[in-house]
């Protein structure tokens, strides 16, 4: 009789204890104050009058394994053993002593690590798989990233925006990659492209009927066979009906591009979280630099670093301003596009005499 | 071994500038992985081409029903051959990493270890839902693979219709800010519902995410199912010394401008001896004067959490932020942490018993009503949960005296 296979230990989320540096775990729920010394760092002082330093420091978040080992042959040798990840994929050191972060700092510069990504910065941007693993990405993430980093990455070193901006890229509408003070989306404009002879073959109809987020799938018989058809006037290309019926193939090189949103803000801050805003459109698909995309990022960048108030986030300044002027600032076109047109948006609509001339 | 690099002009270009370059580090294991020679391959295609080459399919482990992502290529001949062979299935495994990200360098050589065994050596740390995500491995590798992992000490992640990997910040580990213990808080969210994340049966997927203090670095609010907030009740403590230091060394102009006039509920004045006012019974604990003035400012000692429901990213109805349906609850005491956990049971109930096919948790309650959902999971109405009062007068409200007599009894109980 063959062996019995090994069956999985469900041991769940793992405890952290064993993971964290000494002093954060000495002194867990009992810090006091924490301060910026310098971009990069952080400085936190615990109520036991301990203290920790934090270096923080950009990776190309998809890591090949002698990366990873660099990165922890520096955590041995100059912090400790210790690390953790941010949710944009930064690395962060933490040492123990004042005296240890320059040397730090030093190796991982000379190792070609950016450090920044704190207060005021142009942090990390949190992004999706792309052509490297996705299944229906109009674009490449991960390089689109690196791309755009390379230009921003004075705005990653340095503190000088007027408050935090968090960017996110996503390979297409559905959005995996998360709401942003600029999102960086490509958009797949054409309806799928269907294969009937293989519908009947891989697609599990009712599944693929019910993903839809407009209803503009139906069943049909074409050419004899059990197939799908798609009502194009309803289809917003979303691509949703992809995964569970590849024959509807919804990658379109020729069309597909770029928009850009703005005013996404996660923080309950001064004011509510608020959603991303369409900003641009129609940016080119252009790898493998998009520098067309870079383009327009800096344009935003550019305006709201210099007109926005200290601690006005992106979205803040343009509500605070008038969206017509952000257009105006940025210089970017307004079309009829950007008017919400979805039944629920007249909320988005103005509704007062509230104009600056 | 060492099967000959493709040419890969565009990839190269990646390669250049500041930023450190996830091709170069392909490249790297490229050398002695023909894996990721072919790989490189099909990704120079997709960015000569403009086209994305993967499918998914079915592949897991035993016992599981979930949490590896499966990726077969469709770049064929036309005999049905795969172009680049050796990447034919390059399938991603999902590993949930401890609260917080934290990991001593032991654990992340180990990884990098059992990755280079059995898969491409390429570790996304971490993806969107905070898996660490073990890329690039064959259909018979991904047993043995997740078998060394799991060994380790480390669980497979959630995929498909499922509980997700939750996330929850850096929280009390560091941060002074922090108003419960977030690691806990997830450990038990998560591993409440660990046979929902493993054996994938719910109408679709359920997120856990967990934020210390209203920031919400971990953006729970826009991206979990089910958030949780740390927050606190009483007054916000307030060292006046400090206050007073950071008015010298900043200015009054300065203050009052970025600290007293950015307060949303114009709770803060600042005293003629500059010391600070605060009409602590307006304030909506937005963070933003704690935020400017850490060491004068901080939270107060009644802490506890915030829960809201119903966040989720696009598909299928738009965006939706989280709606709050508990304003505040003590979270100390092991019976509060069971008390969350019981919540967190009926959330999942009911949406598994609820929700459509491919619906999330906010899409359901947008379908159904928030005071249906609220009545099936045994919460009673708030004003918190509202921003303003209904607007629209069609609707029957027979049963309003009733209603009221409600209201009187739980203000009557308190």
């Amino acid at each position: 009789m063959a062996e019995a296979p090994r069956m999985p230990d469900e041991c769940g989320v793992p405890e952290m204890d064993a993971y964290l540096h000494p002093v954060m775990k000495k002194n867990y729920g009992a810090w006091s104050w924490h301060d910026r010394p310098r971009p990069g760092v952080l400085h936190h002082v615990a109520k036991s009058g301990d203290e920790i330093w934090t270096v923080r420091a950009g990776t190309q978040r998809q890591m090949d394994v002698y990366t990873i080992r660099k990165l922890m042959d520096i955590a041995d040798e100059f912090a400790e053993g210790f690390v953790r990840f941010t949710i944009r994929s930064n690395i962060e050191y933490m040492v123990s002593t004042e005296a240890q972060v320059n040397p730090l700092i030093e190796k991982l510069n000379a190792e070609g690590f950016p450090v920044g990504g704190t207060g005021n910065s142009v942090s990390m941007i949190s992004h999706t798989q792309g052509w490297l693993h996705c299944d229906i990405p109009g674009t490449d993430a991960s390089g689109a990233v690196k791309a755009l980093m390379d230009e921003l990455i004075d705005e990653y070193t340095k503190e000088e925006m007027p408050n935090r901006v968090r960017l996110t890229t996503s390979c297409c509408q559905i959005n995996c990659g998360g709401q942003g003070d600029i999102a960086i989306n490509i958009q797949h404009v054409k309806p799928p492209k269907i294969d009937h002879d293989q519908v009947a073959n891989v697609c599990e109809r009712p599944t693929v009927v019910a993903r839809c987020p407009v209803a503009a799938i139906r069943p049909a018989m074409v050419n004899g066979k059990a197939s799908l058809e798609v009502d194009e006037k309803k289809c917003i290309c979303c691509g949703a009906c992809f995964p569970p019926c590849p024959p509807m193939q919804i990658n379109d090189p020729e069309h597909s591009n770029f928009a850009i949103w703005v005013g996404g803000k996660n923080s309950n801050a001064r004011s509510k979280p608020t959603f991303h805003k369409l900003v641009a459109s129609g940016v080119p698909n252009n790898p493998p630099r998009w520098p067309e995309v870079s383009a327009v990022v800096k344009q935003i960048l550019g305006a709201y670093k210099e007109d926005a108030k200290d601690w006005e986030r992106i979205g803040e300044w343009a509500e605070r301003i008038g969206w017509p002027r952000f257009f105006e600032k940025t210089g970017l076109p307004f079309t009829k596009y950007h008017i919400d047109n979805w039944r629920g948006g007249r909320a988005n609509l103005n509704a007062s005499t509230h104009i600056r001339f | 071994m060492a099967k000959p690099m493709h040419d890969t002009p565009m990839l190269d270009q990646l390669e250049s500038g500041p930023w450190p370059s996830f091709i170069t580090g392909l490249k790297r294991l490229a050398n002695d992985n023909d894996m990721m020679v072919d790989l490189m391959g099909q990704l120079e295609t997709s960015y000569e081409t403009k086209k994305g080459y993967w499918k998914g399919g079915t592949v897991g482990v035993i016992g599981y029903g979930g949490g590896v992502i499966p990726r077969f290529t469709e770049l064929k001949d036309d005999e049905g051959n795969a172009l680049f062979p050796e990447a034919a299935e390059f399938h991603t495994i999902r590993i949930m990493p401890p609260p917080g990200m934290h990991y001593d360098t032991k654990t992340l050589r180990d990884f990098c270890d059992v990755w280079e065994k059995y898969g491409s050596g390429l570790i996304a740390l971490h993806g969107q839902s905070g898996d660490i995500m073990f890329q690039g491995c064959t259909t018979d590798n991904v047993q043995p693979a997740f078998d060394a992992l799991n060994e380790m000490g480390f669980d497979m992640g959630g995929a498909g219709p499922a509980v997700r990997t939750g996330m929850s910040c850096v929280g009390a580990a560091r941060c002074e800010q922090s108003c419960v213990d977030e690691g806990r808080t997830m450990r038990m969210l998560v591993n409440n519902a660990l046979d929902d994340m493993h054996r994938p049966a719910l109408p679709y997927k359920m997120k856990y995410k967990v934020s210390g203090c209203p920031n919400d670095c971990m953006n729970s609010i826009q991206r979990a199912d089910f958030a949780t907030i740390g927050t606190w009740r009483d007054d916000i403590k307030v060292d006046q010394e400090e206050v007073k230091k950071y008015v010298a060394d900043m200015g009054r102009k300065k203050i009052i401008d970025n600290v007293i006039t950015r307060c949303p509920t114009q709770a803060l004045s600042l005293n003629d001896d500059d010391t600070l006012a605060i009409d602590n019974s307006n304030c909506v604990r937005c963070m933003h004067c704690i935020n400017v003035m850490t060491k004068a400012l901080s939270p107060g000692d009644d802490k506890g959490v915030s829960v809201l429901i119903g966040g989720k990213r696009t598909l299928k109805i738009g965006d939706l932020m989280g709606t709050l349906i508990v304003p505040f609850h003590k979270l100390e005491t092991d019976e509060d942490y069971e008390w969350l956990e019981e919540l967190a049971t009926e959330v999942l109930d009911f949406f598994a018993e609820n929700a459509l096919e491919h619906e999330r948790t906010g899409e359901m309650i947008e379908r159904i009503g928030l005071t249906n959902f609220l009545e099936g999971i045994g919460i009673e109405v708030d004003p918190n949960m509202i921003s303003r009062p209904r607007m629209n007068p069609y609707v029957r409200m027979d049963e309003w005296d009733e209603e009221v007599a409600k209201w009187e009894e739980r203000k009557a109980a308190q």
